[in-house]
């Protein structure tokens, strides 16, 4: 067990929130996170950040699962719905005979159906992206260190046991250009 | 050619966001005085009647509805240019995209303004939306104009969410290096960015699915635009080649504004090291392809129109080939089509400045292909009573030039507010050691292709 227990456990509140190491290149946060997990720390515990994707490294593919284009296939499908309702309805509330053509037919109603499809797809994209990115920092940690964006790369554990806390910073000062810090 | 790294990239490209210079506040005042000029000629044309505007019997459709298909075409030059080499993994896209999208946004917003100048009564716009009137009426779906609302709206919606989506990351930059009310704004809009992998992945595959749903509802629009005029019973109108031949002259027209917009960055912002002559050679290269694309539409077109004979379209046929538009006609077929073939095609022209010369010539050539599908059918169709001419007086020139200074100020500004080359992309085309890249991800960098 790295993370802080719930509330009650003795080791808790001795005041250490997070311990990371900032490192200069790709490798050297690799090394980190492999002497973490080492040292018993499961990769969902691990927080990583960096100032671009880091798809070179092993570290840069945790987390990679998603159904967003799951999603956003379902979000096609509510706008298409959407634009076949909202044609149909308002086409047959209001019925016109004209010349004997139908009062709705698919091929002009086929634009609005699907522009709205691909409405429903992009808007279920982005939905997709905020809820389970956790962006606008709805259920993120409190870990972050401006050094990021200059092109640091952070690798750390949030609420750490105190009793783990130095085995942590070993772990983390081993590679090469290792910057240890505590909160 | 120099390939700038992490800090120094933060350095260059944040330069004119945190120091402003007196160039900036000069060229907002240039551009902000026409576009007042074009807003107080709107404010004209609303208070003393249409009547100052040239539009009138037999020719309604003006210089405002040419501006109305040369700015959503322009609008081609962006999202779907960079949804193309997203999905490609052009390495070579990385400083271009967001300089190209930044174009869609504003081009678009220009676009659809002018459905609404051209309406009489402007605050009747409202009028045009999916809702129901105090009498249950809906707006005609089976209309071409009520398409074009929802084709618009779509790709407008779209456009400014892939715009936004990869910026999150740099308004995190800035916030970290921001101070006060300028820290508070990007914080907001950086959403709370931390750079996770989740959150790379994540935001990596929502370009993806954008860049795959963006493409064929950039398509959608310019065809749907070319139905406003492929649905009339209007000589040479009623055709169906106009979708792709629409969709080509937007992606040309956009091309070459891109390469413009680029041109005018580098020189102005000092982005040497950043945009190099590769880019827009790779881009002439497709300016090129389009250009012959654009001629062949232009062929076919013509061609089918002579050999049918119809004595209507003939009419207006001539009046393009040896009639008063004439003069129009053939500067267009040399902007678009001569010009462009000769500055591309030859390697040795195929310079910055080459690239600059051949994209002026293709926005004036694209104008006037749009001027000239417009204006001559209007003014001469089925019946001689109908025949007529269409002069357009200064209300309209003074709103079209507006425009145009309307789009360099949004882009003067965005710049000012935005790096206008997305930071983060391209630190990511920094890797390490070619043995390391995943072969999935490998790109087609700077220079790969030899023509």
């Amino acid at each position: 067990m790295t993370l802080r227990e719930p509330q009650g456990h003795p080791e808790q509140g001795r005041g250490v929130k997070a311990v990371y190491g900032l490192y200069p290149t790709g490798s050297s946060a690799q090394q980190a996170v492999n002497r973490l997990r080492a040292a018993g720390v499961a990769d969902q515990e691990i927080t990583i950040m960096s100032a671009q994707p880091m798809e070179d490294f092993e570290f840069g593919h945790i987390d990679k699962a998603t159904c967003m284009w799951w999603i956003a296939c379902g979000g096609g499908l509510v706008g298409m719905s959407l634009g076949f309702f909202l044609s149909w309805l308002t086409e047959t509330s209001w019925p016109m005979n004209v010349g004997g053509l139908p009062t709705w037919a698919w091929w002009p109603n086929i634009i609005i159906i699907f522009e709205l499809t691909m409405l429903g797809a992009i808007v279920a994209t982005v939905g997709t992206l905020v809820v389970t990115a956790f962006l606008p920092g709805r259920g993120q940690g409190r870990l972050y260190d401006p050094e990021v964006t200059e092109g640091q790369i952070l690798v750390g554990v949030e609420n750490p046991v105190d009793s783990r806390v130095a085995d942590f910073q070993k772990a983390l000062e081993a590679p090469t250009g290792a910057r240890v810090k505590t909160l | 050619m120099t390939h700038p790294t992490g800090a120094q990239i933060n350095r260059d490209l944040l330069r004119p966001l945190l120091f402003t210079s007196w160039r900036f506040y000069l060229l907002v005042a240039f551009f902000g005085f026409f576009v007042l000029a074009g807003l107080v000629a709107w404010a004209a044309q609303m208070t003393l009647g249409f009547g100052i505007s040239g539009i009138r019997w037999p020719v309604y459709w003006g210089f405002y509805v040419t501006n109305f298909v040369f700015w959503i075409g322009i609008s081609h030059a962006g999202t779907l240019i960079s949804a193309i080499l997203r999905l490609v993994n052009a390495g070579w896209r990385r400083p271009v995209t967001r300089c190209a999208e930044v174009i869609t946004v504003f081009a678009l917003l220009i676009g659809a303004m002018f459905p609404i100048i051209h309406l009489g009564r402007p605050w009747l716009a409202f009028w045009l939306f999916p809702y129901p009137s105090e009498r249950l009426l809906w707006p005609n779906f089976r209309s071409p104009l009520v398409w074009d609302f929802f084709a618009i709206n779509t790709y407008l919606t779209g456009s400014i969410l892939f715009l936004f989506l990869p910026m999150i990351p740099d308004f995190a930059v800035i916030r970290d290096k921001a101070t006060g009310m300028r820290r508070r704004i990007y914080g907001a809009l950086a959403l709370g960015w931390r750079g996770t992998p989740k959150q790379w992945h994540r935001l990596e595959s929502a370009m993806q699915i954008m860049a795959i749903a963006i493409i064929p509802v950039a398509v959608s629009v310019h065809t749907i635009v070319s139905f406003d005029f492929s649905m009339a019973p209007v000589p040479m109108w009623n055709t169906t080649v106009f979708g792709p031949y629409f969709v080509a002259g937007a992606i040309f027209s956009g091309i070459a504004g891109l390469l413009i917009a680029m041109a005018l960055l580098r020189k102005f912002l000092h982005l040497e090291d950043y945009l190099h002559p590769v880019h827009f050679e790779n881009l002439g290269k497709l300016l090129l392809v389009m250009a012959l694309l654009w001629g062949y539409f232009v062929f076919n077109e013509r061609l089918v129109t002579y050999y049918g004979n119809e004595p209507a379209e003939m009419t207006v046929f001539w009046q393009t080939q040896n009639g008063p538009y004439a003069p129009l006609f053939w500067t267009m077929v040399i902007g678009n089509f001569v010009l462009p073939l000769i500055l591309m095609g030859i390697k040795r022209f195929r310079t910055i400045t080459g690239c600059v010369i051949a994209s002026i010539s293709v926005v004036v050539g694209m104008w006037l292909e749009r001027f000239l599908i417009i204006v001559p059918a209007l003014s001469h169709k089925y019946l001689p009573y109908s025949f007529g001419i269409y002069r357009p007086n200064p209300v309209e020139i003074v709103i079209t030039a507006a425009t145009f200074a309307a789009m360099a100020l949004l882009y003067v500004l965005f710049a000012k507010f935005v790096p206008i080359i997305s930071l983060w992309e391209l630190k990511a085309g920094e890797h390490p050691s070619p043995e390391l890249i995943p072969p999935a991800t490998e790109e087609h960098r700077l220079g790969d292709l030899h023509l």
